[in-house]
Order: structure tokens, then C-alpha cells, then sequence
């Protein structure tokens, strides 16, 4: 009798499942996982390095291309680790404008994740769906930042500009009569604000509508339920965060548990998971996207009745507006100061966390007192999430591997910044 | 009696004839997809994409070599030379962006105080060989003069906010 030996089996890096660049080195016995050995790095960029040798604001825009399905809350923990050091608080309206893009931010994730996860579990359908609610959320971030992804718009001290009063409109064309046309510009009459109001009300039908398609869905529960269960403890010790710990029933969230901004000023509940499988994860994610639309519209509430100025008044570490600069001497310098040398910040060091839709998104920055960071380090969710991954697939099914996943909902950008 | 209608339930796919049903009304429906290369979903004034650079109404062009924009880059991608003219002015005598090293972070714009290095509405360039995407002087005052009626409109309606 020949001996029998567990076959090894390479999984990625170009796999479309493996969500990105993951190689795993999978040890199997038949079909069935024995070990699996997750290689990640090859999305190394040297984020944290890279902000050491650039001005504070300058590494802004390298913090959306860390997690880049969820942009601005990223940005957020950044810009909050530099104002929690420095010592300032932003005006509240760009609070309320962080948190309302920082749960569109969430929105946008979550149906990412809903629609890769979908797909890679055999639900096209639902894929198709999620993407045309993206493509409203990413005319949002259009609108107030002028690119659909990689924003650049929070800025230690609130904000950079505030939210535009007109919507850009489609235009006729041969392909479209003007009837059309005007039923898809019909929600871009308004403001910015009135054009997330519309997509809040529609969109909790549109959840609906996925919920239709997969919740009771016996293919969907079949590759769901039951698959990747974590015990609470075990996810308490492994590091998870998020919809991940959440999912297997421990009720944490940093919104609630430690608010920043103006989350303790608006409603939401926390969903919770039973089961700790796929499955309760899946209706977390979903719920979470009822939330935050709940909060989008309390925050739709306050910023129209509270105008008022978006980023602190402080030129040593915000620009003058250019109109100022432009006509006076004082407010020039300032211009020249902070777009050739930027800002110093006062030594020390501090960790701001953010509940990012992945989970717990920190920065750890320490200061020397100069124009730079003398140490970033990024506490990505979606690190901790990985590691587990070998505890998580051993003994299932290799077709389960891509249920996993897809479920820790892993982002390369931030497992290897 | 709940066991029961739970069977039926499984037994007559009612879920998935749900489902199916959901897709069906979609397939009558007036569609959500854009025919791309002839229609174009709607820009905003504040969009970022290609660079340009601008010129005075009299012809002169706006940039003063004050190099702002060069320093506050986070990618490096800009690089400026620069020397007196014969009329005494100081003025570029190089000025590049290299389009590979560029993440379009609006940073350039948002420092210049002549409003001449700006980021207009252009995202559908392509360079058939690397040197394509390292845009010189020439060609970024080429996009300017071509596009300047749309960028001037756009800053106008932005400047309320900046």
C-alpha cells in the first residue's frame, strides 16, 4: 500500500476570489482543508515609511489608497490622530459632514463586499444590483471631493471644502430622448445634501431587494451557515474587530464604545450575530447598511439647518481661503508656509481609532515636534482578520475557502499598506 | 403546524421563485447601465483628472515659476526648472508632471496662487509608450488653451467654497 500524502495546493495571487493579491499555500487532504498559509505583501506600498519622510498633509492621500473600497474612513483616523495631538476640534458641521461620508463610506464597503461575496459564492445577480447603488454613492464623493475613490478631503481641522449646493446633471445625447433625461437627473435638481436624501430613501428598498435574493435563499444559507464559526471568546482573543466580532455576538462598537466626532449625538444599534458563522456576518453587514443610512439622514438634518464654516480658523495650520491670500500679504505667507513646510506638531504620541466598516482602523502616530511623523504605524482590521484564516478553514471544504474570505471581507491595500 | 409550512415552503421554492421573480421585474425595466463611449455619466466641477496649465486672457502664461506646487506634490511627479526671461520676468523653463507617479491628490491645484496648474475634467488620456504620460510644459499649456472656457467655469463655481 503506497503512502498517501496531503496534496498542496496554491491558491492565487491572481485568483479573481482571493480578493486582491492573497496567496495561500493550501494543505489538503482530498477536498478537505488540513492547513492553510495565507502569503500576503505583495501589495507592499511602505505606506507608514513613506509618511515619515512627507509633511503631515501630504500622506492624506496615501491613507485612502491604504483600504481603498473604504476611502474617507481612513482618512478620518489619520486626521484625527493629528488633531488629537495638536489639540484641536474641528467646527461641528464638517463633524457631521465626516460622519455622514464616513457612513457612505460604509455603505460603499459593505456593498462591495456584498457583491464580491455574492459572486464568489455563485449570486451574480446580486453583484449587478450593488454596483448601482455604488455608482450614486460614488457621485457623492465626486461631488464634494472631485474623484469617486481616492478623495483627499478631510483635512486636520474639519474638512476642505463644503458640500457643493448643485449636482452635475446628464446630458442628452442620441442615445436618450429628453424624457429620459430628465427622469435620470430628476434627484440631481438640488443640493448634494438633497441628492443623498433621495438615495436614502430608495435604498432601503434596494436592501430589500438583496435581502429577497439571498437571505432565505436555500443556495446562499447552504454555503453560508454553519461555515467559519467563531466562538466569541476565541474571536475576542484572535483580535477581530467589526462586523467580524460583531457577528459572533460580542456587541462592540467603537461609535458606541468610545464615540468620536458626533456619534454620540446621533441614533443607530449595533446589530449582533448569534451563531458567529457567514451567515450572522451577512446580516450584520446588511443591518449595519439600514444603520448607516439612519444615520446618513440625521446628518442630512443637522447640516441643513446648520450652515457655518467647514475647517478651523487657523491659518498656521489650515490655508487662508484664496481669495484672502490673494489680496493680503499676511494671509500669502501663510499660504506659502503651509504648502512648502506644512505644520509642526508638538512631541508626542497618541492612537485614534476609528470603527472603519472592516473594523477597528487606528493610527499610531508619534511626534518629535517637526513637520513630519517621526513613527506612523497603521492597525489594519483586516491583518488581525487574516491571521485567523488558518483557524477558520481548517477541516472545510476547499469551496469554503472563498466563502471565508470573502466574509472576513479582506482588502489588500491595508493588510499589506 | 410551523414545521409543516416550513416544508411546503422548501418544498414549492417559494424563495428562489422570489428571487427569480425579483430579477424578472428588473428585466422590463428601463436599464441603469450608460452607453459608455457616446453618453457619460455627469462630472462634477470639482473633478480631478488631467492636468493643465492655464494662461492670462492677454496670452501670458500664468505660472511664476514659484515652485509651490512642486514641493507640496506627494508623489514627486512634478518637476520645475526656472529662469528670468529676456523681459525680466521670472518664468519656467521646464515644467513636467510625470503621470505615473502622479495620485491625482488635487494637491497642486489647491497650492498654486495663480490658479495656473489645475486638474480639469480630462480622464480619458492614454499614452501608448511610457514617455506618452510625462507631460511637458508644452503639452500641459496645450491642454489648457484647449480646454480653458470649461476649466474657467468650473473654478468660477468653485470659488465660493475654497
Amino acid at each position: 500500500m503506497p503512502e498517501i500524502q496531503n496534496f498542496t495546493l496554491n491558491f492565487g495571487p491572481q485568483h479573481p476570489a482571493a480578493h486582491g493579491v492573497l496567496r495561500l499555500v493550501l494543505e489538503m487532504d482530498g477536498e478537505v482543508i488540513e492547513r492553510a498559509d495565507p502569503h500576503i505583501g505583495l501589495l507592499h506600498r511602505a505606506t507608514e515609511k513613506l509618511a515619515e519622510s512627507k509633511p503631515y498633509n501630504q500622506s492624506i492621500g496615501y491613507m485612502d489608497r491604504l483600504d481603498y473600497v473604504s476611502m474617507m474612513c481612513n482618512e478620518h483616523a489619520y486626521v484625527l490622530a493629528m488633531e488629537r495631538l495638536l489639540g484641536i476640534e474641528p467646527p461641528l458641521r464638517s463633524q457631521y459632514i465626516r460622519v455622514m461620508f464616513d457612513e457612505i463610506t460604509r455603505i460603499l464597503n459593505h456593498l462591495m463586499w456584498l457583491g464580491a461575496h455574492g459572486l464568489d459564492i455563485g449570486a451574480m445577480t446580486v453583484f449587478l444590483y450593488c454596483f448601482r447603488e455604488r455608482e450614486d454613492l460614488m457621485d457623492c464623493y465626486e461631488a464634494v471631493s472631485g474623484t469617486r475613490m481616492h478623495a483627499t478631503y478631510y483635512r486636520p481641522g474639519g474638512v476642505y471644502r463644503d458640500l457643493p449646493q448643485s449636482m452635475p446633471q446628464y446630458e442628452a445625447s442620441r442615445w436618450r430622448s429628453n424624457k429620459e433625461v430628465d427622469r435620470l437627473n430628476a434627484d440631481r435638481q438640488g443640493s448634494l445634501l438633497d441628492f443623498i436624501e433621495a438615495f436614502t430613501e430608495r435604498f432601503p428598498e434596494r436592501i430589500d431587494e438583496y435581502e429577497t435574493l439571498l437571505t432565505d435563499n436555500r443556495i446562499w444559507k447552504q454555503r453560508t451557515v454553519g461555515i467559519g464559526v467563531v466562538s466569541p471568546e476565541r474571536a475576542l482573543q484572535l483580535g477581530f474587530s467589526g462586523p467580524m466580532l460583531r457577528g459572533s455576538g460580542v456587541e462592540w462598537d467603537l461609535r458606541k464604545k468610545q464615540p468620536y466626532e458626533v456619534y454620540d449625538r446621533v441614533e443607530f444599534d449595533i446589530p449582533v450575530g448569534v451563531n458567529g458563522d457567514c451567515y450572522d456576518r451577512y446580516l450584520v453587514r446588511v443591518e449595519e447598511m439600514r444603520q448607516s443610512n439612519r444615520i446618513i439622514r440625521q446628518c442630512i438634518d443637522w447640516l441643513r439647518a446648520n450652515p457655518g464654516p467647514v475647517i478651523v480658523d487657523d491659518h498656521k495650520l489650515v490655508p487662508p481661503r484664496r481669495e484672502e491670500m490673494k489680496e493680503d500679504m499676511e494671509s500669502l505667507i501663510h499660504h506659502f508656509k503651509l504648502f512648502t513646510e506644512g505644520f509642526c506638531i508638538p512631541e508626542g504620541e497618541v492612537y485614534s481609532a476609528v470603527e472603519a466598516p472592516k473594523g477597528e482602523f487606528g493610527i499610531y502616530l508619534v511626534s518629535d515636534g517637526a513637520n513630519k511623523p517621526y513613527r506612523l504605524k497603521i492597525r489594519a482590521p483586516g491583518f488581525a482578520h487574516l491571521s485567523s484564516f488558518d483557524e477558520m478553514v481548517r477541516g472545510h471544504m476547499l469551496a469554503d475557502v472563498v466563502a471565508i474570505i470573502g466574509t472576513q471581507d479582506i482588502v489588500f491595500g491595508e493588510v499589506d499598506r | 403546524m410551523n414545521k409543516v409550512r416550513q416544508y411546503f415552503k422548501s418544498l414549492l421554492l417559494l424563495e428562489l421563485l422570489k428571487g427569480l421573480s425579483l430579477t424578472l421585474r428588473y428585466l422590463f425595466r428601463p436599464k441603469f447601465t450608460i452607453r459608455y463611449p457616446e453618453e457619460k455619466t455627469p462630472q462634477g466641477f470639482r473633478f480631478r483628472g488631467l492636468h493643465a496649465l492655464r494662461r492670462y486672457p492677454n496670452g501670458e502664461e500664468r505660472c511664476i515659476a514659484c515652485k509651490l506646487c512642486e514641493a507640496v506634490c506627494p508623489a514627486l511627479a512634478i518637476t520645475i526648472e526656472a529662469e528670468p526671461r529676456e523681459d525680466g520676468t521670472r518664468r519656467t523653463t521646464r515644467y513636467d508632471i510625470d503621470l505615473t507617479k502622479c495620485i491625482f491628490c488635487g494637491f497642486c491645484e489647491e497650492s498654486c496662487p495663480v490658479d495656473s496648474i489645475v486638474e480639469t475634467r480630462i480622464f480619458e488620456y492614454h499614452g501608448e509608450k511610457r514617455g506618452d504620460l510625462l507631460m511637458t510644459k508644452k503639452d500641459l499649456l496645450a491642454v489648457g488653451d484647449r480646454w480653458e472656457k470649461q476649466i474657467a467655469a468650473d473654478r468660477r463655481e468653485d470659488a465660493l467654497y475654497r
